[in-house]
């Protein structure tokens, strides 16, 4: 059985690799989920040329040699958001030469240049890191690079981008598109004098530092020049994501934004339903965890499954991510999504949590995150619900190149799945 | 029903008499009460017994505490209460074998951060129930989840950490009105990273998997001399009865860390070992057999497809995550049919557990994963299977198999009334059942339980 399947996917590889363009292919009646204000279409097809999608509509005529699939009804989606992460900057958690996604100097240098919001995280991007095919294999196509705070760090944690997990060395697609990332909470407070307040009070310095109101040098600064001038970048362009979950901080964060015109997105956001009305009338996207329900701390008491629902129900913007271990566990992001569905978010908003509205709140749904005409083909084709735990991604193409279904997990399995032969499974 | 192979199995490797350690088994006794409850009927159910079986259309009665019958039509007592199960779907109370819910509760602060008691690599001698604080708000989450019992373990620091408690998942001001009566003591051992980070670091024992090895080797050994020492005074006070002139013989001096230990080498307490590598599996292995003392399971058990048809040969469970992976080095190797492979071969037994408070909350759903994992390479997973790795299996690992864990008649009624197919991101526990008694209803705000600690909060959702 397993080894006819295998044959099968061969088969199809080989079948897509033949044609004159990888980039090209004709998914043919499929359920299209577009992820955008087309809504579901039921029994269409979507052409790729060149990597972007070029039409949508039934009985598209098929461009000769072009690789056709039959979707047979089967659910088709945009790229999946695999949230907030450090695929590709951290391979092993645990293991320090193998874990970049925070800056920790420690003890090592004085408090005071500890912040440095100049810190870049993309930098330690390992496109063939193999925490990528398996993400692929859940259906996830970008993530949203992160800086994280930890201690011995800062709550200014640093920069990172929104990456395609297409596996290329030459580059990150949308390194334009920056962000800033902050942290705040109790369990934190050890970064910033073991207070909150103390976390608005350094963090107010630093804003001061870089709109030049202290002397460059002066005693007891916060930022080196070269942090100065990367955080006054965030108050033009780009973005602020804000790790954030007690409601009486998310309303300090949103007066803060306003006041020194930040464009923020909050990440974790446990208690925002509480401010659900603030949050809408600032506009303010939040990236919630679908699971949380927990009073993991004094920060999130308010936690329920409801957040999502109630959440989107007020206007506010709501999509994905996950606490916990963010990178190697992405693919349980379609979970966080089903969850909240299950719980009175509507699908279509779940969907769009994985999907149209990350991409807008990070700034790329210009190319990715909606099944449009004119946007990277980065699409899955699904088994079923793609909500639904039980189904799997079983095909994903970034800009219309179908990506191996496999990873170093799927090779694991086959290995021992398969009978004991006479030699050791260590041959092939 | 499936053999209970462990407790079989352990009682004849060692016939050493644990006059201490029977001793403090008794200590902190259960009160558990089960609540009141009617004789109640739930009507064309689809039943997963637990057991590897399925009935569709049919019932089943509590009555007494206790599953009184399964069928169609049943009769039943004047006055029970009817409940129309039609489109829903009934399984025996879900069981999580690894949880720290109680010594690692939420909020997570650290005056309730008592889960690991690092102060040496063997701490036999402590135990997870002194340190569960009843009113953790993970209980009533995991109560909606499904979950009727658990197992409370101390933390992996330790290379011994120390005795696990089985409780029932009900609302309690103590431990002990939590505590399943007649559920053997679990004892929590660790392989691998943990221990020799935490005692490496400090420049201590273990420093290394070498390390580790030869602290297990040194407590087993002086754990063996304790049970002779025992197992002498045992004869010599026989003795010393039957004949009035030899004098009394005098009690060995006693030991908590060595009581523990010497009650495991009698097989009274069911090992479960944290454990990823199937190279450090099959070390414990060799280690059980060295001193005569069987595994229940393996926990986490990130690489067991490895070794599965080992683990089904010497009849230990795989209590293992659906997914987690990679966020150290002996989880690197980590796939997500890791539960279906150990739960392949014949005698299989493959447990999904938590060892978190937000996983003990959807067992279910990390059940469904890898029935979806499964099917990705043609291993088609029939619901009436994979609820074995909740239930029934999960029992048999904490030695209370023939309480509960399958919907047999006899058993506590322990029963969870779902939404529809609980194999299902959708799913939801509609009633929960402990011992017959109602103790969860989604959709009647008095019966659900809400701990002191969020009694009140302004935040509160």
């Amino acid at each position: 059985m397993n080894r006819i399947m295998r044959r099968v996917i061969a088969f199809v590889l080989l079948a897509t690799s033949s044609v004159a363009s990888a980039q090209d292919v004709l998914i043919r009646n499929a359920t299209v989920h577009t992820a955008s204000t087309a809504g579901t279409l039921r029994g269409s097809d979507v052409l790729v040329q060149g990597g972007l999608i070029s039409a949508i509509g039934n009985a598209l005529a098929a461009p000769a040699g072009i690789a056709i699939v039959d979707a047979n009804g089967a659910p088709l989606t945009p790229g999946l958001f695999a949230g907030v992460s450090g695929i590709g900057v951290e391979e092993v958690s645990a293991e320090p030469s193998a874990n970049d996604g925070a800056l920790v100097f420690g003890a090592t240098v004085p408090q005071a240049a500890q912040m440095r919001p100049e810190f870049d995280v993309t930098l330690a991007y390992n496109p063939r890191s193999s925490l990528l095919p398996v993400a692929r294999m859940g259906g996830l196509s970008f993530t949203q690079l992160a800086a994280g705070s930890a201690l011995g760090g800062s709550i200014i944690a640093g920069q990172g981008a929104v990456v395609r997990l297409d596996g290329r060395f030459d580059g990150i697609p949308f390194a334009e598109q920056r962000a800033l990332f902050i942290n705040l909470g109790g369990n934190l407070a050890p970064l910033s004098g073991n207070s909150r307040a103390g976390a608005y009070m350094l963090l107010a310095q630093a804003i001061a530092e870089a709109r030049s109101a202290a002397p460059a040098g002066s005693v007891n600064t916060l930022l080196t020049p070269a942090g100065r001038s990367a955080l006054a970048g965030y108050f033009a362009r780009g973005r602020v994501l804000v790790g954030v979950d007690r409601a009486a901080d998310i309303l300090r964060v949103i007066a803060i934004a306003q006041r020194e015109k930040l464009n923020i997105v909050l990440v974790g956001a446990a208690e925002g339903w509480l401010v659900a009305a603030q949050l809408a009338a600032a506009k303010v996207p939040v990236l919630i965890d679908g699971l949380e329900n927990l009073p993991g701390s004094f920060d999130s008491l308010g936690a329920t499954l409801e957040n999502a629902a109630r959440l989107h129900a007020a206007g506010v913007a709501v999509g994905f991510s996950q606490r916990g271990d963010a990178s190697h566990n992405a693919r349980k992001m379609r979970q966080l999504a089903g969850n909240a569905v299950a719980n009175g978010l509507p699908w279509e908003a779940g969907l769009a949590g994985l999907t149209a509205m990350p991409a807008k709140a990070l700034g790329v749904s210009h190319r990715i995150g909606s099944i449009e005409v004119g946007k990277l083909a980065d699409l899955v084709l699904w088994s079923g619900d793609p909500l639904e735990v039980t189904n799997s991604a079983r095909q994903i193409w970034l800009a219309g190149k179908a990506m191996p279904m496999q990873s170093r997990q799927t090779q694991l399995r086959d290995r021992y799945l398969r009978a004991a032969g006479p030699l050791p499974r260590a041959y092939p | 029903m499936r053999p209970i192979l462990i407790c079989a199995l352990s009682s004849t490797l060692l016939a050493l008499p644990a006059i201490a350690a029977a001793a403090a088994g008794e200590a902190f006794a259960s009160t558990y009460q089960p609540l009141a409850s009617s004789a109640t009927v739930l009507r064309h159910a689809t039943v997963l017994i637990g057991n590897g079986q399925r009935l569709d259309n049919a019932d089943v009665l509590l009555r007494d505490g206790k599953i009184a019958a399964l069928g169609t039509q049943l009769q039943v007592p004047d006055g029970s209460l009817e409940i129309d199960a039609r489109d829903k779907w009934v399984t025996p109370g879900l069981i999580d074998v690894h949880s720290h819910l109680g010594v690692y509760a939420s909020p997570g602060v650290t005056a309730s951060a008592d889960g690991n008691e690092m102060s040496a690599p063997v701490t036999a001698q402590v135990w997870a129930e002194h340190g569960v604080w009843p009113q953790d708000p993970g209980f009533a989450k995991a109560l909606a989840g499904g979950i009727t019992s658990m197992q409370v373990l101390p933390g992996s620091a330790n290379l011994i950490g120390g005795r696990g408690v089985t409780l029932k998942n009900v609302p309690a001001t103590t431990m002990q009105a939590m505590k399943f009566a007649g559920a053997p003591h679990g004892l929590k051992m660790a392989c691998g990273e943990n221990p020799k980070r935490v005692y490496g670091t400090r420049m201590q024992s273990p420093m290394t998997r070498m390390g580790n090895m030869a602290g297990y080797r040194a407590a087993f050994s002086e754990a063996r001399e304790y049970a002779e020492q025992w197992a002498d005074y045992a004869k010599a006070t026989a003795k010393a009865g039957k004949d009035k002139k030899t004098e009394p013989a005098k009690a060995p001096k006693r030991d908590l860390r060595l009581d523990t230990l010497a009650a495991v080498l009698n097989g009274e307490i069911q090992v479960h070992i944290h454990c990823y590598r199937a190279d450090e599996m099959a070390n414990m292995i060799a280690l059980a057999d060295e001193f005569g003392f069987k595994i229940a399971a393996f926990h986490h058990g990130v690489e067991a497809y490895k070794i599965a048809d080992v683990l089904a040969k010497e009849h230990i469970c795989g209590a293992l995550w659906a997914d987690w992976w990679g966020f150290k080095m002996e989880a690197y190797d980590g796939i997500e049919e890791n539960i279906a492979l150990v739960d392949r071969p014949e005698g299989g037994c493959a447990i999904v557990h938590s060892d978190s408070a937000e996983g003990i909350q959807r067992l279910n759903q990390e059940a469904a994963k890898v029935i979806g994992s499964a099917q990705r390479v043609g291993i088609a997973i029939a619901p009436e299977r994979a609820i074995r790795w909740l239930t029934e299996n999960a029992a048999r690992a904490l030695g209370v198999l023939e309480h509960t864990g399958t919907l047999e008649a006899g058993k506590m009624a322990d029963v969870v009334v779902w939404n529809g197919n609980p194999f299902s991101v959708y799913a939801k526990a509609d009633q929960v059942f402990i011992d017959g008694a109602l103790l969860y209803d989604r959709n009647d705000p008095a019966h659900q339980p809400t701990s002191d600690f969020m009694l009140g909060q302004e935040a509160s959702p």
